[in-house]
């Protein structure tokens, strides 16, 4: 049965100074899910993203992924286990291509070094190939393969969106965490990506979703924990978690219940 | 095909006019020459610090420290000062220190390169300003050691620099001799010429794959944005070290090339000043644009020399008031100013290539 689970995160605690930011938070994604986790403004969502994916060190916490111990202790050692993630704020490699960003991708899942490059040596030009082939093939996958030999910066928001999508894609991960991807889209944005999300799941990757809006996760997710002042308060399927009623009191305030 | 002939046409006239520059330039005299050797210096320099500035995103203000340490290391290993000094070197080497070319390159790259490493370490978790400040300060550091380590033991023989130095012996031929070919005679400079020239070649062509590489794409995604490129699996340490010593290994090779072509080095010649001249010719040229920085690196080390024609008849006009090493100083200052707000990118910058079109779009993830 723990094979089929892909992320095994418990009693993650992280203090910032004296703010409490998780206390005991845990979770248990297994393959194929689209796990959301939420809650409102200042919860400790992105806090406990950047814990999982090493950006920050936790004060405590166990952490596994496929079974496999690991500590986050270093950002690219943690994208190289197979946690590959996106950013609330989009942090593309703006002066590069669209095709660049998604090689870029690729850097972990590759190994010719400097000697390579330089003398060119066949393993590395087959190597570049298929470095170039993937990422146009993730680029079409997306849906932006059209603008690969644009600059990032010059696309637009959405499939500035979806370009950061394919580019953690690229790295092969075994759980791909998306941090607010639907923030500042409109509807119809809003259900190219939903459709995406849903694509990527059904191709079976493992997903861990950060998101506000409501619908999209009640739509896209098979299981929710919902964080309240950096405490799991709920746990379960969206339906249920939606009639919980310290969830709508965390949303809406006390007495609306 | 056919833009593959024409592609080679080209090349071969560039290459023939390359080959010829010098034996037409001797003409009207070696100096001429001479500005044309020091500024392939400056490319080869330039090339380097690109890497730093260009590739990675890394300011580096004290890159001229690894141009000396390169300098200083073929003068120790090549000059008379040692075997004077020490009597146990004299007596290691009795017929005194020479060190043939096909060692000095790779050791002065190689040293140079330990030397990035080792500055660039401390400097790993500073950025922009700050990394900008602490590496000028470790180019001073260089520049005042090799100033004042000649007590107690006489190393650098401080300020009065080392003189002697032994200019570059290929097999029997000496480069600093003039080489009589019958019916054209190549003097000392011309012969350099064609050393730094096949370096730059060396430079460009390395540069360009490392650019087009894996590590280059990694070096490019650091400076764009380094916790996304440390997102992606890139190891941002070990790579900006890569780029450190990559970069010093350029500034190693020119500079034991630059004490060879002088004969004699001292301090002085590794100031700041040296610094910000190669930072502005990566800048002014175009910034990670190899051949942007190799224009940006002629016109800069050619301007000084050509303007001091110019001022000399300025300061005729005016009838002397003027001083002429002042007057060139503040032209080059003005050449800067009108190319920046005229080009702010650079003068030869990376082709701005993908705006995107506006084409209304009809979104849709399906392809």
């Amino acid at each position: 049965m723990s094979a089929d689970v892909v992320l095994d995160v418990r009693r993650v605690s992280k203090r910032f100074g004296g703010l409490q930011a998780l206390s005991d938070v845990g979770l248990r994604i297994e393959r194929g899910q689209v796990y959301g986790l939420i809650g409102p403004n200042g919860a400790g969502k992105t806090t406990f993203f950047n814990v999982i994916t090493g950006l920050y060190a936790p004060d405590a916490g166990e952490f596994a992924l496929e079974g496999r111990p690991y500590q986050p202790s270093a950002v690219h050692e943690v994208a190289k286990a197979g946690i590959a993630r996106t950013f609330q704020n989009i942090r593309l490699f703006a002066d590069m291509t669209a095709l660049e960003n998604v090689m870029v991708g690729r850097h972990c899942r590759t190994r010719s070094g400097l000697l390579g490059a330089v003398l060119r040596t066949r393993g590395f030009r087959a190597e570049e190939a298929a470095i170039e082939s993937r990422a146009r093939e993730l680029l079409d996958y997306v849906g932006i393969g059209r603008y690969a030999e644009f600059r990032a910066r010059t696309l637009s928001y959405g499939d500035q969106r979806r370009l950061e999508i394919a580019r953690a894609l690229a790295t092969e991960p075994k759980l791909l965490a998306l941090d607010e991807p639907a923030a500042g889209m409109n509807a119809t944005e809003k259900g190219v990506l939903r459709e995406l999300i849903d694509r990527i799941r059904r191709d079976g990757r493992t997903i861990l979703l950060i998101e506000h809006d409501v619908k999209l996760v009640m739509g896209l997710c098979d299981r929710v924990t919902v964080l309240d002042y950096g405490k799991p308060i709920a746990e379960g399927a969206p339906a249920e978690v939606q009639r919980n009623p310290q969830v709508i009191e965390a949303y809406l305030g006390a007495g609306q219940a | 095909m056919k833009l593959l002939d024409r592609r080679l046409v080209v090349f071969l006239a560039c290459a023939l006019l390359l080959l010829a520059l010098p034996v037409f330039a001797q003409q009207f005299g070696n100096a001429w020459v001479r500005i044309v050797d020091i500024a392939l210096l400056y490319v080869l320099l330039a090339l380097g610090l690109n890497i730093v500035v260009g590739y990675a995103g890394l300011l580096d203000l004290g890159y001229i420290a690894f141009y000396a340490v390169g300098a200083y290391l073929f003068g120790l290993m090549a000059s008379p000062h040692l075997w004077e000094t020490f009597p146990a070197v004299h007596a290691l080497f009795p017929n005194g220190l020479h060190t043939p070319l096909w060692v000095v390159i790779p050791l002065a790259a190689g040293v140079a390169a330990i030397a990035g490493v080792l500055l660039g370490a401390p400097t790993l978790k500073l950025r922009g300003d700050y990394l900008a400040i602490v590496t000028l300060g470790f180019g001073e550091i260089i520049r005042v050691f090799l100033n004042n380590l000649d007590a107690p033991l006489n190393i650098t023989n401080g300020p009065k620099g080392l003189s002697q130095i032994d200019p570059i012996r290929i097999g029997s031929l000496d480069l600093g001799r003039t080489l009589e070919l019958g019916f054209v005679s190549l003097p000392s400079v011309t012969l350099y010429y064609y050393l730094f020239l096949a370096l730059v070649v060396a430079s460009v062509l390395l540069c360009h794959r490392l650019e087009r590489s894996r590590i280059g794409r990694a070096w490019m995604a650091i400076r764009e944005d380094e916790i996304a490129a440390k997102a992606m699996g890139i190891d941002t340490r070990n790579l900006k070290l890569l780029a450190f010593a990559m970069g010093a290994s350029f500034g190693g090779v020119a500079g034991s090339m630059f004490a060879a072509f002088q004969k004699f080095i001292s301090p002085e010649s590794f100031a700041l000043q040296e610094s910000v001249m190669v930072v502005a010719m990566v800048v002014l040229g175009g910034l990670g644009h190899i051949p942007g920085v190799i224009l940006g690196a002629l016109l800069l080390a050619a301007l000084p020399e050509v303007l001091r024609y110019v001022a000399g008849d300025l300061q005729a006009l005016t009838g002397g008031r003027l001083d002429a090493a002042i007057l060139r100083q503040l032209l080059v200052a003005l050449a800067m100013i009108a190319i920046m707000l005229a080009r702010p990118r650079g003068l030869w910058p990376a082709r701005e290539h993908g705006r995107r079109p506006a084409t209304p779009r009809s979104g849709g993830a399906s392809s």
